[in-house]
């Protein structure tokens, strides 16, 4: 494509044919104010529906004024992007948005993390003409296990949509409605629970206003460390670590993991654990079950499953549970290191401290809004009694730190308290896409060839790509492994195998683009999405530092299976460390006779 | 016609019909709306079990069925009256007491715009200009056209349908 000579805010510059005036400009400096406009460059995805249409520029020989987002560049082209006429229309643009928004900022959960509360402010908007006399418009709160759409706060930006549907393929939320009346929501405005809706939070986490929030805990969590007669045990998931800092001003990438027990500890959290322990052990069980289906496929049995799909991301259960009933057989058993922690802390580490469940809360701290979903389904309880308690995103725990009066920054480095906190770096990388199935291969390449791995490192299966595809030679069988991270990408993997297209041995899926890093209960990134490779690097980094960096070299794990367990896929650890899955209905009435 | 038997069902022959029509449009995502067309002329109204049957013949999330549906004021997800009324509001007829006859039927039937009446037999829509504007202000009611109608005519319209089984 051909360089085109344009000039904006009097600067002479040349761009590629097919830009548009909003990114020209940035890439001058010049950061045209937008709530509607998203582009996660990493991933591929673009929001621009023209919208909210703050983005206005005055364009030479126009007579109105254009929105930047949406108009593309051409030769000879001349912007101003501040003039006064601009600047007002800005200005009264907003004063339309906020005379049908509530004004309640104090209480908000997006206090001082809203990106319409920040354009307010960026655009002197002192006061909304007549707004005492504006009808708003306002809807049905609706809370689910892991979402609360509170629609009344909705500036259709569309964000959301683009998510659900062109990113995930989800097809929950949609634009529905027209003028006073439009607002994004599900079909005939039924409950999210009802939905095809799979709690990865994506939308939750591009919503620039607290119209999609996260199901808050954090009051719970505070009662049960304050009840005298709980024993409250805290687990915290690999990407909490390396996302947590950004909620306290540090730079991405920083990984927080010292400080974090820290902080835990001193919100009064009777044991500070690792959800990395539970993930060493679903490699345990992960492992096993692929290398019992591989032996089995080896040895010419046709009606073994193939290939086996990770089942640690409960957004991604939550798909194929919904998208998927037909091939329920396919994926793993074994429970996700949340669930599998919590089993554990209930059985064998109340055991240890000789107390009764009902007298143990177990809390997650989760990168993750489908944790909460996945921590409150019925086959995680025993008599009722949940197997994880409460389950707080990155975002909840860094407010509940604040509230507390901690500042992440000035904490020193603690380590995690014993047995359960005790992990290794492949434990770490679970958080990161690629990460499960890197930390999988280690442990099964060994079980396998019964040779020790020196290069644990495995390359081919890092990177960004939605999609990316490995062979591993396991002395001298090639293991054909898929990746794929975000739930759009998933379905074409899916649709192979059901096409019986697919000649992967193992498929790694996580619901959210980069994986739990850029999980929906994360630190916001404001669509800034070179911040999720740098929380990916800080994940590898402390996987290089760790001392044992296989899962089933861990002490902990080895202790855990001779004490307690006995071995991988024993009666004892199909009781405890796996599960089953439900066809959940897929929208459509049901036909009957006439 | 009521086409749903029970909340969240559909009647097989029901099915074949949304089926067949969507194959017409050859099941493609961009025919949406001729789909849509289509099956309100042949089931009368939109309700939620036919656009979630249209979303599964065409592959496409019901989500977006109904964000079709509710943007463009020409579907309807109720059913409409045997007798549809429909007023027009555009300019000619407004300047000469559209909204006069509006409130007239509606107070008359005891329905609002958008309502149909217990029974069935009535439903109060308005829309923009029917070519008519030399006989504003125009009301139909089903394929009839009323010229020059006052809200003292309002009564004897009605009267004319409501001894119609």
């Amino acid at each position: 494509m051909g360089k085109i000579n344009i000039t904006i805010d009097n600067r002479e510059l040349q761009v590629e044919e097919g830009t548009t005036i909003l990114e020209a400009a940035k890439g001058i400096g010049i950061d045209i104010p937008t709530l509607c406009h998203m582009k996660l460059d990493d991933l591929d995805v673009e929001n621009k529906p023209a919208g909210c249409r703050l983005c206005v520029v005055e364009v030479e020989g126009r007579r109105n004024l254009a929105p930047s987002c949406a108009t593309d560049v051409y030769e000879g082209l001349k912007v101003r992007s501040n003039t006064m006429r601009v600047v007002n229309a800005r200005r009264t643009v907003m004063e339309f948005i906020l005379s049908d928004h509530p004004k309640d900022c104090l209480i908000c959960p997006k206090n001082m993390e809203c990106d319409l509360q920040d354009m307010a402010a960026r655009l002197g908007v002192r006061e909304i003409p007549n707004h005492e006399n504006c009808e708003m418009s306002t809807y049905r709160l609706d809370t689910s296990p892991s979402i609360v759409r509170n629609m009344d706060k909705c500036i259709m930006c569309r964000k959301c949509e683009t998510m659900c549907n062109d990113v995930q393929t989800v097809g929950a939320l949609h634009a529905v409605g027209r003028g006073f009346e439009a607002v994004v929501s599900t079909p005939f405005h039924m409950d999210l629970d009802d939905t095809t809706c799979t709690y990865c939070g994506q939308c939750v986490a591009v919503c620039p206003t607290a119209a999609l929030t996260e199901v808050n805990h954090t009051n719970k969590v505070i009662r049960a460390i304050a009840d005298p007669t709980k024993t409250v045990v805290v687990q915290t998931a690999p990407a909490v670590r390396a996302a947590l800092g950004e909620d306290f001003g540090m730079e991405p990438g920083n990984l927080v993991t010292g400080q974090m027990v820290a902080g835990l500890r001193s919100l009064g959290f009777d044991y500070v654990f690792d959800t990395d322990f539970g993930a060493d052990v679903t490699i345990m069980e992960e492992g096993t079950e692929l290398l019992n289906r591989l032996g089995k496929h080896l040895a010419g049995d046709k009606d073994v499953k193939l290939p086996i799909l990770t089942s640690c991301c409960p957004g991604w259960v939550n798909f194929f549970e919904s998208q998927f009933p037909d091939m329920l057989d396919i994926p793993s058993t074994a429970r996700s290191p949340q669930q599998i922690f919590g089993s554990l802390a209930k059985t064998y580490f109340a055991d240890i401290l000789k107390i009764k469940r009902e007298d143990m809360v177990v809390v997650s701290i989760m990168p993750c809004l489908a944790k909460k979903y996945e921590a409150q389904r019925d086959e995680f309880k025993v008599d009722g009694n949940p197997d994880v308690d409460l389950s707080i995103t990155t975002r909840e725990l860094a407010h509940l730190m604040k509230q507390a009066n901690l500042n992440l920054v000035n904490l020193p480095e603690e380590d995690f308290d014993q047995p359960m906190g005790e992990s290794t770096g492949a434990g770490v990388i679970f958080g990161t896409t690629g990460g499960v199935i890197e930390a999988a291969t280690r442990t099964a390449y060994e079980m396998h060839t019964k040779k020790e791995l020196v290069d644990v490192e495995f390359h081919q299966l890092r990177g960004f790509e939605g999609i990316r595809e490995a062979t591993v030679d396991f002395d001298g069988l090639d293991i054909k492994i898929g990746i794929a991270h975000g739930l759009g990408n998933a379905r074409k993997l899916l649709e192979d195998i059901r096409d019986g297209k697919s000649e992967f041995h193992a498929i790694e899926v996580m619901a959210c683009p980069g994986g739990c890093i850029g999980g929906g209960g994360q630190p916001y990134h404001h669509g800034d999405s070179s911040i999720l490779k740098k929380r990916a690097s800080a994940l590898y980094r402390e996987d290089a530092g760790k001392k044992k960096r296989k899962s089933h070299e861990s002490p902990a794990v080895i202790k855990v299976y001779e004490e307690f367990l006995g071995a991988p896929m024993s009666e004892k650890a199909h009781h405890l460390l796996h599960t089953s899955y439900f066809g959940k209905k897929k929208s459509g009435p049901q036909i009957v006779e006439d | 016609m009521s086409i749903v038997c029970e909340k969240d069902k559909l009647q097989k022959q029901h099915q074949l019909r949304i089926k067949e029509i969507c194959q017409g449009f050859g099941g493609e995502h961009s025919e949406l709306i001729n789909i849509l067309h289509a099956c309100q002329g042949y089931f009368g109204y939109l309700p939620a079990e036919v656009q979630e049957e249209i979303g599964m013949q065409i592959n496409m999330p019901v989500s977006k069925v109904f964000g079709v549906v509710t943007f463009y004021s020409f579907f309807t997800m109720k059913p409409k009256g045997r007798f549809p009324i429909s007023i027009c509001t555009g300019t000619a007829c407004y300047v000469r007491g559209a909204d006069k006859l509006v409130d007239e039927f509606q107070r008359e039937l005891g329905i609002d715009v958008g309502q149909t009446t217990g029974d069935g037999k009535f439903s109060i829509s308005t829309l923009r200009c029917v070519g008519a504007c030399g006989l504003a202000p125009v009301v139909m009611v089903g394929d009839k056209t009323y010229g020059h109608v006052s809200p003292n005519k309002v009564k004897k319209i009605l009267k004319e349908y409501k001894k119609e089984e």
